[in-house]
């Protein structure tokens, strides 16, 4: 048995009974990082050390467990990998930016802290796109993912580290963030489960922020069970966190099994196609997959339907708009005076005058792709266009909302593609950017709902993975997940692995 | 051609908060060595998030009702983007376009007529860090970011620098009545922006351009910096020059305003609201509640002291200036209900003895030692004949200064009034023959040696006598002489 295979809950099963432990389990991931990622290059920081001494720390416990009894927590002894864009106690957070290459957090974001409460084991930080923006993790300042499928394409991204690592059992699973496709289209690209809840769900407390009003935590797991797992563990109210939601947390896991085991299991729940979805330019092999998958959801008895979301063309522009403008803000603060990289503090000769260390700081310490977004932001809040664009965005998210809305009054979930394309090519699209923002256009439209939605696999088109999107209403995660589930009962396209 | 000044002031006041406006961090810094009341939230470091300090928020909307403003029912923060290294976000959480309150005003009192001063709004945001220059290093001291800052905005209804300074007083007068702010301006709790142009006088228009000024940080320098650009501006334009619409700064050792940002410089700030912060939504029932709160303000008080007790206009006008006085003043007149000490006298007593002790000592109402339950029984000891007022006046200085009652005093250092006749005559008797010469002149009719007498008497007694008995009996005692 290859220990780095399992999934979460099948490894938790084995520590349950002792038939192993947690630091066989953890030394068979740090194994395994050890093969695959220098071709894979998910991480941008192991912690080896700390995990093992974790690991056996867990291990007590399940032996305490075994002779006493009583609960467990559910991820006691399970490795992990979080996205570089969560800040971890003591350990380097970059955000994928050289601007925080040196950063140390003195504190733990709240799902970090969730994570750690259930016994989660950090095994690493994962690679990304520089503060989260790009979908290919080729804007990471350190170097750019492998997809484990084809180490020649791209992983997706934001999040592509932690869908890379899960991709290739580099971790159980891992965190991502999602702010418009960045937990989701990587999860697609890699063949891996990634979750995006609805707005508000999880804490935001740590998560270094792209675009407030937009990003979310994610978990990316290697089937639908783990990710209601994890779900269950990093979901609810966060007093430090003021647009956390306090509403009760439902033990997702224990949902899927309602119902589940029987011919057919998504009687009575109404699925929506909708039709702007399926649009020009689809790569083919990704529609047939996706259309293939809503005749399997058929089968499971659910009834399809078309719809329209007929504001779906403005979500780009919208977003392009409302998350530079909200970014511009919320990385000014990185300018080399309290923390992180300070231009010229190395050299011979620092430099002094405090406006040229701050902005030689920011000019060397963001990338391009980040400028260019603080760029676009910092225009579409300038006085005598903010009308223009800034609010007009806002209003365009209205409409989009009320779409989902409407469509939501006939349907239980929606699905569709999760991207238009299969993983690209590293190089690709770098250089048009246009290009790269369209690889997110199936996956903004959520995000500036605030609606839940799962990327799951779906099959394959040239060899490379496809995910089916499915999305709920705001809070039902429950349902989104049992159509999820249901679905990777009836496929096995998830069960298939890279060969790396 | 004359001009006359029309100004507008920002008044930007630290509140009372136990916590900072976002964070859980201590507000009350002063004192306290550098950065050691951060957190990674007030620090602006990658990830934290700000939630709404509620308290600040009622302190807020309290201040706001005392200037009968309308709380409107939505309000909201906003982002205020501009880059300098006291500010830990490179932006300011702050109140754009759904501030907490809008349109109230409060009444000043200009040289005996009352002038309406339009408040626009009052709104809540977070102050900066503090940055302190040595030795060619800039240093930062990060524990006042964070800390909640109220900015009162008013209309430019004030016409001259003496009205800018009375807005400036009542607002602090009641933001200490109102036990929001120490409004203590040495400690930074409270500074000032002015907004000033000038028009013609006899004009009712509002001029196109208008010179503000920032970074001031007491009343002086308010006042100077508004005298000094009223200057400025009148000389401008008696030249036939314009005035340019520009941000000044205030030099207060040179005495005079300086260019910070011209009109083409100015800041986009760039608002937009801030996306980690819920819209606040502020129901009936709270405002009515908070509104539940207000104390007796300044004026309504002074009124009352002058209807329910008769105080002249000016004791009452002293009386309530400061809450903390016309609090302590309350509490002895309440004290002296029982022991038949009438408001009045008491007033007399505190606007006069006790101011001009304070003022000596150079110390603050907090400080005296003197309970309220104490004046009345010296005013008691005075009204039974126990003591002359004279007298009463030292035993009131070793109050103040001891802290003890005042029958206390008077029993251990026998300051009794002496009113007992026998005792006295044996006196009057001494001092008479003691001074022939002033008894030859009374008795040769110069009546007015008499008091020179009485006053021998006092200081042959140590001023315990009893003045009006001495007086008595001097005179009688002169007249029998004079018969016989």
């Amino acid at each position: 048995m290859e220990l780095c295979r399992l999934t979460l809950h099948q490894a938790r099963a084995l520590l349950e009974t002792g038939e192993i432990s947690s630091a066989a389990l953890t030394r068979a991931v740090l194994d395994r990082i050890d093969a695959v990622d220098a071709r894979v290059q998910a991480y941008l920081t192991v912690v080896a050390d700390r995990a093992l001494e974790q690991a056996r720390a867990a291990d007590a416990r399940w032996t305490e467990h075994r002779r006493k009894g009583g609960a467990t927590p559910p991820l006691l002894g399970i490795p992990m990998a979080l996205k570089d864009e969560i800040c971890t106690r003591g350990v380097r957070t970059t955000a994928g930016s050289k601007i925080l290459g040196n950063f140390v957090p003195p504190y733990d974001a709240t799902v970090m802290e969730k994570l750690n409460a259930a016994g989660g084991i950090l095994i690493g930080k994962t690679n990304q796109d520089e503060f989260a923006m790009g979908s290919s993790t080729e804007n990471s300042r350190y170097f750019t993912t492998r997809n484990p499928w084809d180490l020649e394409r791209v992983p997706g991204g934001s999040s592509g580290g932690s869908a890379a690592a899960v991709a290739a059992d580099e971790a159980l699973f891992a965190l991502g963030t999602d702010t418009g496709g960045s937990v989701r289209q990587p999860a697609g690209l890699t063949n891996t489960v990634g979750l995006r809840p609805t707005y508000g769900r999880v804490s935001r407390y740590g998560v270094i922020a792209f675009a407030s009003s937009l990003d979310q935590v994610g978990p990316i797991t290697k089937d639908v069970r783990d990710a209601a797992i994890v779900l269950s563990v990093i979901a609810g109210h966060d007093p430090r966190e003021a647009t956390s939601v306090n509403r009760p947390v439902p033990d997702y896991a224990s949902v899927l099994d309602v119902g589940a085991h029987v011919v057919a299991p998504l009687q009575g729940v109404r699925v929506g196609v909708p039709r702007e979805y399926f649009i020009q330019g689809m790569q083919p092999g990704v529609e047939h997959a996706v259309r293939e998958a809503i005749r399997v959801l058929e089968s499971l008895g659910a009834t399809t339907q078309e719809v329209t979301l007929p504001h779906t063309d403005y979500a780009l522009p919208a977003y392009y708009l409302i998350a530079p403008a909200e970014a511009s803000a919320n990385l000014a603060r990185y300018d080399g005076v309290k923390y992180g990289y300070r231009w010229g503090f190395d050299s011979a000769q620092p430099a002094n005058e405090m406006w040229e260390v701050m902005r030689a700081t920011r000019g060397d310490g963001f990338g391009a792709e980040v400028k260019r977004r603080i760029m676009l932001g910092t225009y579409a809040l300038s006085a005598g266009y903010y009308d223009a664009y800034y609010l007009k965005a806002q209003k365009v998210r209205t409409l989009i909302k009320q779409d989902f809305d409407r469509a939501f009054d006939n349907v239980d979930v929606l699905v569709g593609p999760t991207s238009p394309s299969v993983a690209f090519k590293i190089g690709e699209k770098v250089d048009d950017p246009l290009q790269m923002y369209l690889a997110d256009v199936f996956t903004l439209a959520q995000a500036l709902a605030g609606i839940p939605a799962i990327s799951i696999p779906c099959g394959f088109a040239e060899n490379l993975p496809v995910g089916l999107q499915i999305m709920g209403r705001a809070f039902d995660e429950e349902r989104v997940l049992r159509v999820a589930y249901a679905y990777e009962r009836a496929t096995e396209w998830h069960k298939r692995k890279p060969a790396v | 051609m004359e001009y006359e000044p029309v100004i507008g002031l920002e008044v930007h006041a630290q509140l009372l908060t136990r916590s900072k406006m976002f964070c859980a961090c201590s507000a009350d810094y002063a004192g306290a060595p550098p950065n050691t009341h951060v957190c990674p939230v007030c620090l602006g470091m990658p990830g934290s998030l700000p939630v709404i300090n509620q308290t600040a928020v009622e302190s807020t909307i309290l201040t706001a009702l005392a200037f009968h403003c309308e709380i409107p029912e939505f309000a909201k923060f906003d982002r205020k983007n501009y880059h300098y290294p006291d500010l830990m976000k490179g932006y300011q959480i702050s109140q754009y376009d759904l501030p907490l309150s809008v349109n109230g005003f409060v009444l000043i009192d200009d040289a005996g007529t009352i002038k309406r001063i339009g408040v626009r709004r009052v709104h809540l945001e977070e102050d900066t860090a503090k940055l302190f220059h040595v030795d060619g290093a800039s240093l930062i001291d990060v524990n006042r970011a964070g800390v909640p800052l109220m900015e009162i905005v008013s209309e430019p209804d004030m016409r001259s620098v003496e009205q800018a300074h009375l807005y400036a007083l009542k607002l602090r007068q009641i933001l200490r009545y109102l036990g929001v702010s120490s409004g203590d301006m040495e400690k930074g709790a409270m500074r000032f922006e002015a907004n000033i142009s000038l028009r013609p006088k006899g004009s009712t228009a509002l001029s196109p351009t208008r010179v503000e000024i920032k970074n001031l940080n007491s009343l002086r320098a308010m006042v100077h910096a508004t005298e000094f650009e009223i200057a400025r501006q009148t000389k401008l334009l008696q030249a036939g020059g314009t005035v340019e619409q520009e941000t000044m700064g205030w030099d207060e050792a040179r005495n005079a305003t300086f260019t910070q940002r011209s009109k083409e410089d100015a800041h986009d700030y760039r608002y937009f609201p801030e996306p980690d912060l819920p819209r606040l939504q502020v129901s009936r029932e709270w405002v009515a509640a908070i509104r539940a709160r207000l104390p007796e303000l300044p004026d309504e008080k002074r009124e009352r002291l002058m209807r329910e007790w008769g105080l002249s206009a000016y004791d009452a006008g002293v009386i309530t200036a400061e809450k903390e006085i016309a609090d302590y003043y309350d509490r002895t007149v309440q004290a002296g209900k029982a022991r038949g000490a009438d408001a009045k006298t008491i007033a007399n007593w505190v606007t006069g003895e006790l101011f001009r002790l304070m003022k000596d000592r150079n110390e603050e109402i907090g400080a005296v030692k003197i309970a309220p339950t104490q004046i009345p029984d010296l005013v008691a000891l005075v009204n039974a004949g126990t003591l002359s007022n004279t007298i009463a006046k030292t035993v009131f200085e070793e109050m103040y200064a001891s802290g003890r009652d005042a029958r206390a005093i008077v029993e251990e250092r026998g300051l009794a009034q002496i009113s007992d006749r026998g005792a006295l005559e044996g006196v009057v008797e001494q001092v008479l023959a003691e001074n022939p010469k002033p008894v030859g002149d009374y008795l040769a009719g110069k009546v007015a040696t008499a008091k020179f007498l009485v006053g021998q008497v006092m200081k042959a007694t140590r001023g315990q006598a009893n003045p009006a008995l001495v007086n008595e009996i001097v005179i009688l005692k002169l007249q029998a002489m004079k018969k016989a």
